[in-house]
């Protein structure tokens, strides 16, 4: 068994694109349900929705910073269109209506009526978006060795993307501390509660509510975009087990924490990795084929997942008695 | 009372209870001598006026009151048997529910279709039947909850402290006076779940005061508070009186209700059946036939009572 490569592959997931942005689209979730209580299962909605409004956008001749506006404010029209209808009702109506509408984005985008737009099923190639992106990196072209890790400086999969990727996380991270420990964070928490306590106390609770929902929703569709610039729109990538994966990784890490989301997702990812690269090299291929242990890894989150919300309900960094996932 | 000199009896409690300001309650006397004792009674200062409000829940009438009129700076009890509309009637003056007919103003200004919320901001702040203490916060970040006015309440705001900070400093001093007068100054920093039914109770009504509003609601203030805290409680609710704030008050405890109220109203199968002060109400038949039934002053655990006459007289009773 080839440690290094496994340690090494291991190492670099940590880091990587994909776990920067689920760690930031698991910010955008704590906003909604670990510091508000709302149910949002439909954050890849967001994430779908803000990828499309860039890559469409950009292709369509935007600069950057104007299809990054316009994936915000897709996101943000969005949240509006979920949650005047459901936000003044209980807690699981937003939970249905959010997982719906996540779907509806999909199947929409996916759909052949929409192939000059989205590309339907097969999506949108990277390459026709990334362009404005790489062009920002201050970086010259090339590759770069640091440590074990040797990638790209700016194409695709690449330094520059790792860098930008985890200073929106820090830049959410700081925002979120900042806004959990202000006295708006404080009418969150109340509402997380109980709604008609702090209604009695003279707080428009909808208007909150939409706030949270709203910026949420907006860093959601942030993360969207840190998830597709290293690769492509693809529809079918960005479905509910991507709104599941956010969950879990919000859980694992501790919900209503500032950092429980950053470490879920580099948790979530690296075990993943170290459980499939170590099947791969120590099962022989009679017992379990490659795509088998893809399917074990997914098992072995699954009961993850189980264990935590029997054994530790309150996620790695969570304080029980603020909040946990078995208690509402 | 002519206790033995020697012997160390404390009346601080009882002392507490009683009217704190004798000259308050004597002049709120006068001022509802001239009152007429009968169900919508015309108030020489109303603070709320409520008329022809109805709720319906499907064919049943929950409210059907005619006309209310809330004395401004007494205290108001809303008496009645369980299922006599008392907390609807609050639900729907709070904004918490919507009537099916009707108006009322609180302070001149009309309230009717107005969101709980702004009811609060506009001065009437309620407590609930079942306490709504928010038990994963502090008590200390409960109270600061209850404040208004805060500008780091707003998301913009929110980002930058020192906006916020001197009115959060105010707004924490405030809290902690109150808490300090409700005794619950130990328990600053504690999870408002590891309070007592009883702290709960007064950390909510402490909660509701934060905003200093002009009247507060309280919802069974007394339900599940044990005897030594009921008096600390009723000593509160005079002394707010007693500060000019206007109390109404759902109660069962008819001890409590006798104890501290200025005016009692009465209210029976959605309506109102009776108004007056507290000793002339409780002696109204109409209160006793239709609240505290015919044999209120006997005690049914005694055996005594068992007698054929009696049981046939309790049974004769539609």
């Amino acid at each position: 068994m080839d440690w290094t490569r496994i340690l090494t592959n291991v190492f670099g997931e940590l880091l990587a694109p994909t776990t920067a942005a689920y760690a930031l689209a698991a910010v955008g979730l704590n906003i909604h349900f670990g510091l508000t209580g709302l149910l949002n299962f439909g954050q890849a909605g967001f994430m779908l929705l803000g990828a499309y409004g860039f890559a469409i956008s950009t292709i369509a001749g935007l600069p950057i910073w104007a299809a990054l506006l316009v994936a915000i404010a897709c996101s943000v029209v969005f949240a509006l269109i979920l949650g005047i209808p459901t936000l003044k009702l209980r807690g699981d109506y937003l939970a249905i209506v959010t997982i719906a509408a996540a779907e509806i984005v999909r199947i929409v985008g996916r759909s052949t009526a929409l192939t000059d737009l989205t590309g339907a099923s097969s999506g949108l190639r990277g390459n026709s978006y990334k362009e404005s992106f790489q062009a920002l990196s201050p970086f010259p072209d090339g590759t770069t060795d640091i440590g074990p890790l040797s990638y790209s400086n700016n194409a695709s999969n690449s330094w520059w993307i790792r860098l930008v990727g985890w200073a929106l996380v820090a830049l959410a991270c700081l925002l979120v501390w900042r806004l959990t420990n202000s006295p708006w964070g404080r009418v969150l928490k109340g509402i997380r509660e109980d709604e008609d306590a702090v209604r009695s106390l003279g707080k428009n609770v909808y208007a909150y509510k939409m706030q949270a929902l709203v910026l949420g929703g907006v860093i959601g569709a942030v993360a969207g975009i840190v998830y597709v610039l290293p690769r492509a729109v693809q529809p079918d990538s960005m479905g509910r087990p991507m709104t599941f994966f956010v969950w879990t990784i919000l859980l694992l890490g501790g919900a209503a924490t500032v950092w429980g989301p950053v470490l879920g997702s580099m948790i979530f990812w690296a075990a993943l990795m170290l459980i499939k690269s170590v099947m791969r090299s120590t099962v022989p291929d009679t017992v379990m084929r490659t795509e088998q242990i893809e399917q074990f890894g997914w098992i072995v989150v699954g009961v993850t997942l189980m264990m935590l919300v029997i054994f530790r309900p309150q996620g790695l960094l969570g304080d029980k008695k603020e909040l946990a996932i078995n208690v509402r | 009372m002519s206790a033995d000199p020697t012997v160390p009896v404390t009346h601080g409690a009882t002392a507490l209870a009683a009217p704190s300001s004798p000259s308050r309650a004597a002049d709120l006397r006068t001022r509802f001598a001239a009152v007429e004792q009968a169900p919508g009674a015309p108030k020489p200062d109303p603070i709320v006026v409520a008329d022809g409000v109805t709720r319906h829940f499907g064919g049943m009438t929950a409210v059907d009151v005619d006309h209310l009129e809330v004395e401004r700076g007494a205290i108001t009890a809303l008496i009645g048997p369980n299922g006599a509309g008392k907390t609807t009637l609050f639900n729907l003056l709070t904004g918490f529910d919507k009537p099916s007919t009707g108006t009322w103003t609180f302070e001149g200004r009309s309230l009717s279709g107005v969101p709980a919320a702004k009811v609060a901001r506009s001065g009437m702040v309620r407590t609930f039947q079942l306490t709504k203490a928010l038990s994963r916060m502090t008590v200390i970040e409960n109270m600061r909850l209850g404040a208004a006015a805060q500008p780091g309440e707003n998301l913009g705001r929110a980002l930058l402290p020192g906006l916020w900070r001197s009115r959060e400093r105010e707004i924490t001093e405030q809290a902690e006076e109150l808490l300090a007068r409700f005794k619950l100054d130990a328990k600053r920093d504690d999870f408002a779940g590891s309070l007592s039914g009883g702290q709960r109770k007064l950390l909510e009504m402490a909660r509701a005061l934060m905003s200093k509003p002009t009247m507060v609601m309280l919802d069974e203030p007394m339900a599940g508070v044990n005897p030594a805290l009921t008096q600390s409680l009723l000593g509160h609710i005079q002394a707010l009186r007693d500060d000019g704030t206007t109390v109404l008050f759902v109660e069962h405890d008819m001890h409590m209700v006798r104890h501290i109220s200025d005016w009692v109203v009465v209210m029976a199968e959605g309506r109102i059946v009776a108004e007056g002060p507290p000793e002339s109400v409780m002696s109204d038949q109409a209160v006793i036939d239709a609240y505290l039934g015919a044999h209120h002053d006997t005690d049914l655990g005694d055996d005594s009572l068992l007698t054929d006459d009696v049981t046939t007289a309790l049974e004769g009773k539609p």
